[in-house]
């Protein structure tokens, strides 16, 4: 990356959710930090998925010719705040009139999907769990991670372990991501641009963004969340490919039940049968659909702004063949799938080399 | 000259409320007298739970009150064993999205039907609470 200098750099997006911390407006602070003043920097939002929605936005900037050369930060610091302090702030993410006023946060709303997806397809517990244990399994060689221990399907039904404790029923501490302070940063530029400063670029090959109802009662699908189905559907449009294509993918994993979800709803596995592609392994890195092989938002943390761009530096890696450790045979072609809020928000976003 | 009344009645939904001034504050008076209610467009005949005050169907802003009444089916629900800042007294609670066909209501399960009693399918019926804290709302009872 020495090819390029801060000046060259033309426009900054920074992505995050607000009220974690008492910065308003960031953009302006952390371009002034980053020396990117006086080019045009600002915010971009979407919760959890921001920096996915502001690499879309980056690439209508850069198709446009307004700018060659974008940088797009993400990041969040929820150190400052206690874990219900937290929950109160991500409860608000809901509809602030109608459902807040009940007690709403984000393990509470996944649990309801995993509720239903039990109910009509017969996932349990351990169908879960299973999803956990994967992800330790690669956490556990992430130096960027923050858990980092290795966790078995014993600690779940194991009332001593802090892994089966209930949070809000039926998904379990072991279920769910942590908080974290994080942040990301990824450079996107023109093609011409790239090729000089870049001796791997990573071309983005589709990008598919989409809403749902911020109200549960404005909902109709439960068992999955319609924004991963829509977004991914328009990607593997604008990309020209179909999931079978897809060699190694980042899913939005904050809790067990959306990976569950994600495997189902980007056509990893048919609706109901994502319990038999991580039953058989077809998601570790080995096998036919590798998924969060770099131990997704259950290890890593989820700091909301950076997430996004933390599972995008995790494609770019992989397909370059730079992930260490953690890298899957030869991908040509990787997907992220970044959510934000309850299946609010959905970018999903197809890069190939 | 007299001050200006501000309608904040909505400061009375739930355990605690984030907003006091909107175009549906008539709901909390409905709620005062043990009615649950939504909304209908006059001109469209759209069904709007939450209540709008607004039809993005049609885009007219003519619409009546109606009494959520029956019963809906249990879509799915979760009981919380930790909460958010401000809901610690009330845990642990339920809360849970019923079926009315035409619309959808999500809220609380009452206190006295057991979480072991609940499954996908059931049918319940939505009624008026006033909470500990003096504050109202709306939770799912056995018909």
């Amino acid at each position: 990356m020495q090819k390029i200098q801060i000046k060259d750099i033309n426009a900054s997006i920074i992505a995050s959710a607000p009220e974690y911390d008492k910065q308003r407006s960031p953009a302006g602070v952390i371009a002034e930090y980053l020396g990117l003043i006086p080019q045009p920097t600002f915010y971009i939002e979407s919760v959890c998925s921001s920096s996915s929605m502001a690499l879309r936005v980056a690439y209508s900037m850069i198709k446009s010719e307004l700018h060659d050369i974008i940088a797009i930060v993400g990041f969040q610091k929820m150190s400052e705040i206690s874990s219900s302090e937290s929950q109160e702030r991500m409860g608000r993410g809901a509809d602030i009139q109608w459902e807040s006023p009940f007690g709403t946060m984000m393990p509470a709303y996944y649990a309801m999907y995993a509720q239903a997806h039990m109910a009509k397809y017969g996932t349990t517990g351990e169908d879960l769990a299973k999803i956990r244990v994967k992800a330790a399994t690669y956490g556990q060689i992430n130096e960027k991670a923050v858990y980092r221990k290795p966790i078995t399907m014993e600690m779940f039904t194991d009332p001593e372990s802090n892994m089966s404790a209930t949070v809000a029923k039926p998904l379990r501490v072991g279920d769910c991501c942590a908080n974290a302070d994080g942040s990301s940063c990824i450079i996107v530029a023109n093609e011409e641009k790239a090729r000089a400063i870049c001796d791997k670029p990573v071309w983005i090959l589709g990008l598919g963004a989409a809403s749902e109802a911020v109200n549960m009662a404005g909902r109709d699908l439960l068992t999955g969340l319609s924004v991963g189905i829509e977004a991914g559907k328009q990607a593997y449009e604008m990309a020209g490919v179909t999931p079978k294509d897809i060699d190694v993918a980042e899913v939005h994993d904050c809790f067990t039940i959306a990976e569950m979800m994600a495997y189902e709803n980007l056509g990893f596995a048919k609706p109901g049968e994502g319990k038999d592609l991580i039953a058989s392994k077809e998601t570790y890195k080995e096998g036919s659909i590798p998924v969060n092989v770099d131990g997704g938002l259950l290890s890593k943390g989820h700091p909301i702004g950076a997430t996004g761009g933390s599972q995008i530096r995790t494609i770019v890696l992989q397909l370059r063949g730079e992930a260490g450790e953690m890298q899957v045979k030869d991908p040509e072609i990787g997907l992220i799938h970044n959510i934000g809020g309850v299946g609010l928000y959905g970018n999903v976003t197809i890069l190939g080399r | 000259m007299a001050k200006k009344e501000v309608d904040d009645r909505f400061k009375k939904f739930g355990t605690v409320s984030f907003t006091a001034i909107t175009k549906t504050n008539d709901f909390i008076s409905y709620l005062e007298e043990g009615k649950v209610m939504g909304t209908r467009c006059k001109e469209c005949g759209a069904v709007y739970f939450p209540p709008r005050s607004d039809c993005v169907k049609c885009l007219h802003s003519n619409m009546q009150w109606f009494e959520v009444t029956g019963t809906g089916t249990l879509l799915s629900f979760s009981e919380l064993k930790y909460g958010p800042v401000g809901f610690e007294d009330d845990l642990p609670y339920t809360i849970a999205l019923l079926d009315y066909g035409d619309y959808k209501v999500f809220g609380r399960i009452s206190q006295e039907i057991p979480y072991e009693d609940l499954n996908v399918g059931m049918e319940l019926k939505t009624e008026f609470n006033t909470l500990p804290n003096g504050q109202l709302n709306y939770v799912f009872t056995r018909p």
